[in-house]
């Protein structure tokens, strides 16, 4: 099994720290940064292959992140957010995000999305390319 | 504050009643007024005009008979010398041919300068009485022809007198005669009309000259107003005493006598007196009919105005709890969302815990299970504070609710599958009475059930054990909507309270059974489908919640 690149992005550095030490633990190879801004460094040096992403941060929000990081780079997106409202999910899921989830969450949910992204997206990237999934 | 309400709607009735009342009472009142003085005027114009006519009339009759008089003892002056008439024989002869034509004369004498009844011809034996100290001797000197009040004289009954003065050969001599009172009374009196009408002549001293008819006799002072000399007639209204008169009364031209003539108005106004009482009566019967007729007018007015006030307060009502509803999903959402985060944290930091302690030797640890209880409560407690936070956000959320052909009683009946068995547990008892046919509806089932799951199991934690929950399904044909009667047998809400139930966090569960979310989460659900929640409630007999959704979308 592929080792899977995960970048957790959220301005609650102890909410990032605790995701990401759980997330190894189950191997899988996360890293932690607390802004939108850092995030896009982060991905300009390394690759990664899912973005666990908080959709409410202070400067650049997870949706401008999340435009910026699909322009970009070949990464999915999982949206993470306490706040449930009906656009928010609908824009981010438009924008090409793979999975939005509410806090709360049960790590084994996210680790099971993570890697279900991860499989969707390996199969995306050995299609031929045109064929983008609907 | 209903009642106050209706109290300026009262006031407002009062108001259009007075209204109404004040423009159409006036016109009529002015109008039958109008109509009855202007009938009044007309008619005792007429009955003075009458009346003028008959004084009129007689006055002529009067003055003719007067005139007659005079002329026929000129004639008989001046076509005889003194000499001839001076025989008592002669003029014996004389009565009885004027007699035989008029009876109103009685007698004749011839005086002569020395006031000396020189001879007569009568019923009473008057020759040689001197009438030279008699004022009416004096004045036929003067005039030459003299007509006399009525008197006694040396006759002793009333009486008047006509006398004609004739000059010859440097001497003069007086022809008197005196008149048949009777026949004269009788020519006063044919005038009189009606039952209480009177007429008599009175001299310039106000005495009587002919009886009257009720009252006073002949030479007696009249009670009738003294009346100075006038011409032509007049008819004047005259209250004296207790019965009005009207009186119509006009000076003879050949002796100074004032005819009176009077009538009863009542007799003469009957007709007059008949119009007024119709006229009252259609006045009567006019104001009836209007004040019918504005109280049914005001009372139409009003009810309309009760039923629109009713609905505004309804719709306010309304308005008031969902804008209430509104501003507190807003509220959740954002208390949620600022607990959702440090729950993530918590959540986590338990998780990690977890984590962490699966790595650890049991036995190395001297309170490893208590650690592992507590970490797992950490859990399970995040968990429930997670479900409520994220109920409140549903409550906040405007979820978009999908639109397909929902049959109530088959969403009733699977809801109900769900909570039987807790039901029989409780000893509960549940009826069903589903109206067969009932129309579809275009609604979002899978919201209907949550709504209907939510006040059912309302309705079993209310009756508690041994009770009934009734639920009853219906269509009213006139507001097109179904409708889901939830009933049970509970304790009933309080009134206060009846207007909270809809609140969030509203609850009467102990803390941890319920959150308080149940019923405000259906009411905005119901609300987005277009339809309403009803409750009505009795202490002590149990509450009724009435779910309606329109049969036809309302886009």
């Amino acid at each position: 099994m592929d080792t899977i690149n995960v970048l957790v992005v959220d301005d609650e550095t102890d909410f990032t720290e605790l995701c990401v030490k759980r997330l190894r633990k189950r191997q899988i190879a996360a890293s932690g940064v607390s802004s939108g801004y850092e995030a896009l460094n982060f991905l300009e040096e390394q690759a990664v292959d899912v973005v666990v992403l908080d959709v409410r941060m202070p400067g650049m929000d997870g949706l401008e992140t999340l435009k910026a990081i699909k322009k970009a780079y070949p990464a999915e997106v999982i949206l993470i957010t306490g706040h449930d409202t009906e656009e928010c999910a609908e824009e981010g899921m438009n924008d090409g995000a793979a999975a939005y989830l509410i806090k709360p969450f049960d790590i084994e949910v996210l680790a099971r999305s993570i890697r279900k992204t991860f499989r969707k997206k390996k199969i995306k990237e050995s299609q031929p390319a045109g064929e983008k999934g609907c | 504050m209903k009642t106050n309400g209706y109290n300026y709607i009262k006031k407002l009735q009062i108001e259009i009643i007075a209204i109404v009342l004040f423009f159409s009472l006036i016109p009529l009142f002015a109008l039958g007024s109008f109509l009855y003085f202007q009938f009044t005027q007309t008619y005792t114009q007429k009955v003075t005009n009458n009346l003028r006519t008959i004084v009129d009339n007689k006055k002529k009759a009067l003055d003719m008979f007067f005139e007659e008089r005079v002329s026929q003892l000129k004639t008989i002056a001046y076509t005889h010398s003194y000499k001839e008439l001076s025989d008592e024989d002669y003029i014996r002869s004389l009565l009885s041919a004027v007699q035989s034509s008029s009876n109103s004369l009685i007698d004749l004498g011839i005086i002569n300068s020395d006031g000396e009844q020189v001879a007569y011809t009568g019923h009473y034996n008057l020759k040689g009485v001197n009438y030279k100290n008699e004022l009416w001797f004096h004045e036929v000197m003067f005039k030459e022809v003299y007509i006399s009040d009525v008197f006694m004289g040396f006759r002793r009954f009333p009486h008047f007198i006509i006398a004609v003065m004739r000059k010859e050969e440097g001497s003069f001599w007086i022809l008197r005669a005196t008149i048949d009172s009777n026949i004269f009374n009788l020519l006063v009196q044919s005038v009189q009309i009606a039952e209480k009408g009177d007429a008599y002549l009175l001299n310039s001293e106000n005495i009587l000259q002919t009886p009257s008819r009720f009252g006073k006799q002949v030479m007696e002072p009249s009670d009738f107003p003294k009346t100075p000399l006038f011409t032509g007639t007049t008819v004047r209204e005259n209250f004296s005493e207790q019965n009005r008169m009207i009186v119509g009364m006009s000076w003879l031209e050949k002796k100074n006598w004032l005819l009176v003539v009077s009538e009863d108005p009542t007799e003469a106004m009957t007709p007059l007196f008949r119009t007024r009482t119709m006229v009252i009566l259609l006045i009567a019967l006019g104001v009836m009919l209007i004040v019918t007729g504005a109280y049914i007018v005001s009372r139409s007015i009003i009810r309309e105005l009760i039923r629109s006030e009713r609905q505004k307060a309804a719709l306010d009502a309304n308005l008031v709890q969902s804008s209430k509803m509104a501003a507190l999903g807003k509220l959740a959402a954002g208390v949620a969302h600022e607990l959702n985060n440090p729950l993530a944290l918590i959540k986590e930091s338990a998780g990690w815990l977890k984590d962490l302690l699966e790595e650890e030797e049991p036995d190395k640890i001297a309170n490893f299970k208590e650690i592992e209880k507590t970490v797992n409560k950490i859990d399970l407690h995040v968990e429930r504070a997670k479900s409520v936070t994220h109920r409140m956000l549903g409550f906040g959320r405007r979820f978009e609710p999908v639109s397909e052909d929902t049959d109530l009683n088959k969403v009733a009946e699977q809801t109900l599958s769900f909570l039987e068995n807790e039901a029989l547990h409780r000893n509960i008892a549940i009826e069903k009475d589903y109206l067969e046919n009932l129309p579809s509806v275009k609604s979002d089932s899978a919201q209907i059930q949550q709504v209907i799951l939510n006040i059912t199991d309302n309705a079993i934690d209310a009756v508690g054990k041994n009770g009934t929950v009734r639920m009853k399904t219906g269509y009213d044909p006139k507001k097109e909507e179904v409708f889901l009667e939830i009933s049970d047998t509970g304790p009933g809400i309080p009134k206060e309270d009846l207007d909270k139930i809809f609140d969030p966090f509203y609850t009467t569960k102990t803390s941890g059974e319920g959150t308080g979310l149940g019923l405000s989460v259906s009411y905005s659900i119901i609300e987005k489908l277009g339809g309403r929640i009803l409750v009505d409630s009795t202490r002590g007999k149990g509450s009724v919640f009435t779910v309606c959704l329109p049969v036809r979308s309302e886009k």
